[in-house]
């Protein structure tokens, strides 16, 4: 969160980061991306009905288990982080 | 192309549903969200039947609503969280009959998305506060309140976020008059995105989070936070807070928390209790699997409450919470009865449940008991150590139940629903039908359906009988004005009258007064209590007294034809002259003075029903030989006057006055419509002014080869008009709007309302010597549907070239197959364990199969006679395979004998898709294609998800690659795949062909053309898609276009440049293409979309068909949630126009009830291109006048004119 700051010292932008979760920076790394990515496809799966209806038809599961699962996975849905560099 | 898109079907699932007194009347409605629709439904406490109220279109995708009722109030409101972007709370008005918006309040983007409240609601019992939240983060709490006016407010949002917090649901607390509070359910996942050891993954914690709102300070605060079960994933609200008159307390307060396999009871600083949610013991359980509760409903009845919770597999449990004052004693748990997987649960206080199911059709129930007294095992937390939470990471023991047929619920009533809709064909098999079939394969699991559709209404009949002779007209009459019901038929054969009287028996009666020697021309119940009859030599009136007043024709002359109301009659004789008659106050039948010669012969003649309080009806139409109808006044001042003429395009062959309800032309009154039938089955419906006579409005619709006969009837107590041709057609009233749809019923030659006791709003009609006796139990559906059971989810059909039958593949995961659960089961019983044969009894399509691992599959084949509604062969599929597709192949290399290829996968795991191996089977026709026979096995590395004929061979869509196959001895052999550069990038799911032109549709990459060019054996992609699409169904719309659908509910079309497709017809190698330098990664040429539009419904399957006998082709497509629609092309530039300024004026006047904006609606996921939404356009009709005619004011057009446009443009494209 700090890192725009430190370039740009634009606190608006941080403030809008902070309101719109999942709003990409120029230091996002691929795994952010991507987890952020998996988030927004998970909840609108879930936020979209037809698209529950789909999965739990070809899965043979309730409309129920498929939101529970897909919410579930949104915790972490591309696994742990990559370990970070030392520095 | 520019295209009217047009719902004919909406969609039939219910994704939520609220229940309420909505009208603000006593008794409780139902709410059901459709996705994309609205619909309140009333049941009948009396007979238990459901009944659609209004249902509307919000242009926008529901995903959430609740009921809620303001401190003291007796009338629920809705409020509705979609993809708006905005809270919506919906007032039903039962005066206007519609949803009204009271208010309508934005808080973020448009769009289901992350952090954009919406998904789950919450409302505080008592009604003062209501909490919207997102999937993540966001979670708004509103004020509701009521004004000096009674008017309900809303105050300004007050935020209760919570950051990186992911909501598994949210639910409002019972506290009685204390401060509002909320619980929800939340998961923190900053610790986990940072760790990269996955260690606080691991202990991700679940959190029960109560929010309360103070309503002193105008602030929420999180009052209290704890971890509770890490696969919890609902919450149950319990009742709680005091009671105004008493001390007692309602309850306990608190949540249910349901987690997998436990129910735990939760609240702030008091002791927890858990249960084990029971399982069936079967003996093929997958011990492994949790059970989770999908759907819950509190029911509280006076100083009591309970719960039923309503596990995945469809079981229903009665929770109970033993409790003093707010002490929670224990929680019990026990299993109640077996219903359909519900998406909602409605209890209502009349005793009803309403289970809206998931999948397939829903029902209403009524409770016959509360399951308070049987021997059941119940389960209570206080028979564990601790309340069961003595170790809260360990589970509980393992509950088990014997699932058993319904013993405290009762089946009431069934609304047909085809949701799912998976594959569909549309054609015309039916013997003597001039308009296609839909053919349906639908629903899940082991309640699949194959459902044949008919445009049409349902008819009943009740009793038919066989006549001694062949009648030319039929009857009913009353004896009395105010009787109930009829008591006589009346029949009219070419050389007498026969009269029947209708009591224990049907049966012949003689003295009634009318002549038997003459065939009848009318026949009619007579001011107070006489009767009368026309024949052709006069006109009989019988009096009570059962005296006879006989007025003769002159000599020379008869009476061809006659018209009669409760006082008025009028007859022409064959000179072509009219008599008049009316009844006079001391109910003599007085003929007017003079006679009205008309110069051409009288064909038909129609007056209307006598006005409420009125005399006489002023109105007489009369159609003559000379193809006129004329409207002639009868009022006494101008009597027999003409007032207004109308030319036809044909003699007249029967008239009929009505005064019919239509809200699109008036919304308080009856019109009178003057509906012409013609000799050449033509009907002609007009508007006939009631102050000057004259008339307007002409609409015309082709009913049937037979000359029209039309019959005043009632439906629900409301005038109607049979008209009968080569087909018999019902025009009726249905909330409010003028319906006219066809009777799928053998065609009568003339029909009659009857009511009788048992049959009070029946028809009686004559079919050669037949007499039939039916009647019209649905109103309002225009579909009929006629329902095969399967086995298991179908998944896609094929008809035959030459026979019949249809050949259907169902599949089902998670699913144990026949032979293998058999097999399992032998080694169980070998080992000597014990099975419990009860249990593997049970009806599968009541209580569905047992789910088995990941990777196991149940599959068949099944050959379906779709005329006769039969299954006529079923093959299962053994080996774990499931079979994926499915085409009738001509082999060329066995002299182009048919053969049907199947193509399977066994060990198939959806994601990532992967199988063990996948086999095309190639199955021989046998007795006439009644059976099969399996000729051999093809080994593929990938599942085959699409296969087809092409020339003689089979091209087949394996994962990725696209090959084609001929047919061998053992096996079929591999000729070719296509190994050009651009690959399809997941897998082929869709393959068409035309000439040498294969369109293959992606998963995920759109539609691509490729060629096949024989010569050299080349298989070439030469054009793709610019943009990617996850297709789910193709048709071809012509040689150089496609109409395809998405899976996210968008269709397109797509055209290839007709140059390119010349240039790769002349290239005769191929090598042109083949050396061809690709385009954006792709292929070297580029489609360009068309058209784009946004159904709201995951499309399953497009045709490219006529509906309507020799009408124009249309794009007809079914949606997965139930929705057939049509796209109609627009013919004229003048149309294009006036339809898509019309839409632009009716979108600025019509907002949608969840406050989404139409146009971004319809372009959800690309912009609106050349289609115009029919659905909104066709709200025209339920605007107000002065809006109607504002609108139409703009285009330059008459009200009538425009709704005439719209009607024009569905009858012609759909016929409905």
């Amino acid at each position: 969160m700090s890192s725009e700051l430190r370039y740009t010292a634009n606190t608006q932008l941080e403030h809008l980061h902070a309101r719109y979760t999942g709003t990409g920076h120029a230091d996002l790394t691929k795994y952010e991306w991507l987890t952020h990515q998996h988030r927004d496809t998970l909840a609108s799966i879930v936020g979209h009905p037809t698209l529950t209806s789909y999965l739990a038809i070809a899965d043979n599961e309730s409309i129920g288990r498929v939101k529970f699962e897909m919410t579930e996975r949104m915790l972490q849905p591309c696994g742990p982080p990559p370990p970070k560099d030392e520095d | 192309m520019h295209l009217y898109n047009l719902t004919l079907q909406p969609p039939t699932a219910v994704t939520q549903a609220i229940v309420g007194n909505f009208s603000g009347a006593r008794q409780q409605e139902i709410i059901v969200s459709h996705g994309t629709r609205l619909e309140l439904l009333r049941p009948d406490p009396q007979t238990g039947k459901i009944s659609t109220v209004i249902a509307s279109d919000v242009f926008g995708s529901i995903r959430s609503l609740a009921a809620f009722r303001l401190t003291g109030g007796t009338k629920d409101y809705a409020i509705v969280g979609s993809d708006s972007g905005r809270i919506v709370i919906l007032d039903y008005d039962p005066k206007t009959s519609s949803f009204v918006k009271l208010h309508q309040e934005t808080y973020g983007k448009s769009g289901a998305r992350r952090i954009v409240p919406g998904q789950y609601l919450a409302v505080d019992p008592k009604g003062r506060s209501v909490m919207i939240s997102a999937m993540e983060k966001a979670k708004l709490v509103y004020i509701l309140n009521r004004d000096a006016a009674a008017n309900l407010t809303i105050s300004s949002p007050l935020e209760a976020h919570k950051n990186a917090a992911i909501i598994h649901n949210i639910v409002g607390l019972d506290v009685g008059f204390e401060n509002p509070t909320f619980a929800a359910l939340e998961v923190d996942y900053s610790e986990s995105d940072q760790d990269p050891s996955g260690e606080a993954f691991n202990n991700a914690e679940k959190l029960l989070t109560y929010y309360e709102l103070d309503l002193g300070l105008n602030h929420v605060v999180r009052k209290w936070s704890e971890p509770t079960d890490a696969r919890a994933n609902l919450l149950v609200q319990v009742p709680g807070g005091q009671l105004a008159s008493s001390d007692r307390y309602d309850g306990p307060s608190g949540v249910l928390v349901c987690c997998e396999d436990h129910i735990i009871y939760r609240h702030m600083d008091v002791p927890q209790h858990r249960v084990p949610i029971p399982r069936r013991r079967h003996p093929l359980e997958d011990p492994d699997r949790g059970l989770i509760i999908v759907s819950a409903v509190m029911h509280k009845m006076k100083g009591a409450f309970f719960f039923l919770l309503q596990s995945e597999e469809g079981d229903l449990y009665k929770v109970t919470i033993e409790h003093e004052e707010e002490e929670v004693k224990s929680l019990r748990i026990k299993y109640f009865d077996t219903v359909p997987v519900a998406s909602s649960l409605c209890i209502l206080k009349s005793g009803f449940l309403f289970v809206a199911s998931e999948f397939g059709n829903h029902y209403l129930y009524q409770f016959q008991k509360l399951g308070d007294d049987d021997d059941e095992p119940e389960f209570s937390s206080s028979s564990y150590p601790s309340f069961g939470m003595a170790s809260p990471s360990e589970p509980l023991p393992r509950a088990y139940f014997k699932p058993r047929g319904l013993e405290n619920l009762a089946l009431a009533d069934e609304m047909e629903s085809l949701d799912p809709i998976l594959d569909a064909k549309v054609m015309n098999l039916l013997p003597n039908s001039d308009t296609p079939q839909i053919f349906a394969a639908c629903g899940r699991g082991p309640r699949s359906t194959f459902r044949m559709l008919r445009h049409g209404l349902e008819v009943e009949e009740v009793v038919s009988s066989d006549l001694p002779g062949i009648p030319n007209a039929v009857w009913t009459t009353k004896i009395k004005e105010e009787d109930p019901y009829d008591s006589y038929i009346i029949l009219s054969f070419v050389n007498g009258t026969l009269v029947l009287s209708i009591g224990e028996n049907i049966e012949e009666v003689q003295d009634t007064g009318f002549l038997s020697s003459a065939p009848t021309l009318a026949v009619q119940q007579i001011g107070e209590d006489a009767l009368l009859q026309v024949h052709p030599q006069g006109i009989r009136h019988v009096l009570s007294d059962r005296r006879v007043n006989e007025w003769r024709v002159p000599p020379g002359k008869t009476i061809v034809t006659a018209t009669t109301n409760k006082r008025q009659v009028v007859v022409a004789l064959s000179s072509a002259e009219l008599v008049y008659f009316e009844l006079d106050l001391d109910g003599q039948l007085n003929e007017y003075q003079d006679r009205k010669a008309m110069g051409s012969t009288v064909l038909a003649l129609s007056i209307g029903e006598v006005p409420e309080g009125r005399q006489r009806t002023p109105y007489l139409a009369v159609g003559c030989e000379d193809q006129t109808v004329r409207i002639i006044s009868l009022d006494p001042e101008t009597t027999l006057e003409t007032i207004s003429l109308q030319a036809l395009t044909a003699p007249p062959s029967a008239i009929c006055i009505a005064d019919i309800l239509d809200a699109s032309i008036n919304k308080s009154h009856p019109t009178t419509f003057v509906n012409i039938g013609l000799q050449n089955g033509v009907l002609l419906r007009t508007v006939l002014d009631p102050v000057n006579g004259q008339l307007t409005d002409t609409r015309t619709r082709f009913l049937g080869t037979r000359p029209v006969k039309l019959v005043r009837i009632q439906t629900q107590r409301n005038p109607a008009i049979l008209a009968l041709s080569s087909r018999s057609w019902l025009n009726y009233t249905h909330q409010n709007l003028m319906h006219f749809t066809p009777l799928i019923f053998e065609s009568l030659d003339f029909a009659w309302s009857f009511s009788a006791e048992l049959c009070p709003e029946g028809l009686i009609g004559i079919t050669g010597s037949v007499l039939r006796i039916f009647q019209i139990p649905k109103l309002g559906t225009k579909l009929k549907q006629d329902a095969i059971p399967l086995s298991y989810t179908p998944r896609k059909f094929i008809s035959h070239p030459t026979n019949r039958y249809f050949y259907l593949i169902e599949g089902d995961h998670r699913t144990w197959g026949e032979e293998a659960a058999a097999r399992k089961l032998d080694e169980m019983r070998k080992q000597g364990k014990m099975v419990d044969e009860d249990v593997l009894d049970l009806p599968p399509d009541a209580f569905g199969r047992i789910k088995a691992p990941a990777g196991t599959w149940a599959s068949c084949i099944r050959i379906i006679d779709p005329v006769e509604a039969k299954t006529v062969a079923v093959l299962p599929i053994d080996n774990n395979e499931c079979a994926f597709s499915l085409a009738v192949v001509p082999f060329a290399a066995r002299g182009g004998e048919l053969h049907l290829v199947v193509g399977t996968a066994q060990d198939t795991f959806l994601s990532p898709r992967s199988c063990t191996s996948g086999f095309l089977r190639t199955y021989r026709f046998t007795d006439d294609g009644a059976g099969l026979e399996l000729l051999h096995k093809t080994e593929t590395n990938d599942v085959p998800l699409a296969v087809m004929a092409f020339q003689g061979k089979l091209v087949a869509g394996v994962g990725k690659a696209l090959r084609i196959y001929d047919v061998g001895k053992k096996k079929l052999l591999r000729k070719i795949e296509n190994k050009v550069r651009y690959n399809f990038a997941s897998a082929i799911v869709t393959l068409n062909t035309q000439g040498s032109r294969i369109l293959v549709g992606d998963m995920q990459e759109s539609v691509s053309f490729a060629v096949y060019k024989a010569p050299e054996n080349r298989l070439l992609v030469f054009a793709d898609d610019s943009q990617p699409r996850w297709i789910t169904a193709v048709a071809m719309v012509d040689y150089t276009t496609v109409a395809a659908g998405d899976r996210f509910g968008n269709v397109f079309i797509n055209r290839l440049d007709m140059k390119i497709s010349e240039q790769v017809d002349d290239d005769p190698t191929g090598a042109g293409i083949l050396h061809e330098k690709g385009l954006l990664m792709g292929a070297p040429h580029k489609t360009k979309m068309l058209c784009h539009y946004h159904v709201g419904d995951l499309v399953t399957s497009i045709h490219k068909v006529s509906m309507v006998a020799g009408g124009r082709e249309v794009l007809l497509y079914t949606g997965l949630h139930g929705t057939i629609g049509i796209l109609v092309p627009f013919v004229s530039k003048e149309d294009v126009d006036f339809i898509s300024t019309l839409e632009q004026h009716i979108r600025s006047e019509q907002s949608s009830l969840v406050g989404r904006d139409q146009l971004a609606f319809r372009g959800y996921y690309a912009p609106v291109k050349a289609v115009v939404d029919g659905d909104l356009c066709e709200t025209f009709a339920k605007l107000p006048a002065s809006k109607q005619s504002a609108i139409a004011g703009e285009l330059d057009r008459t009200v009538g004119e425009v709704l005439k446009k719209l009607e024009q443009l569905r009858v012609t494209a759909s016929g409905f």
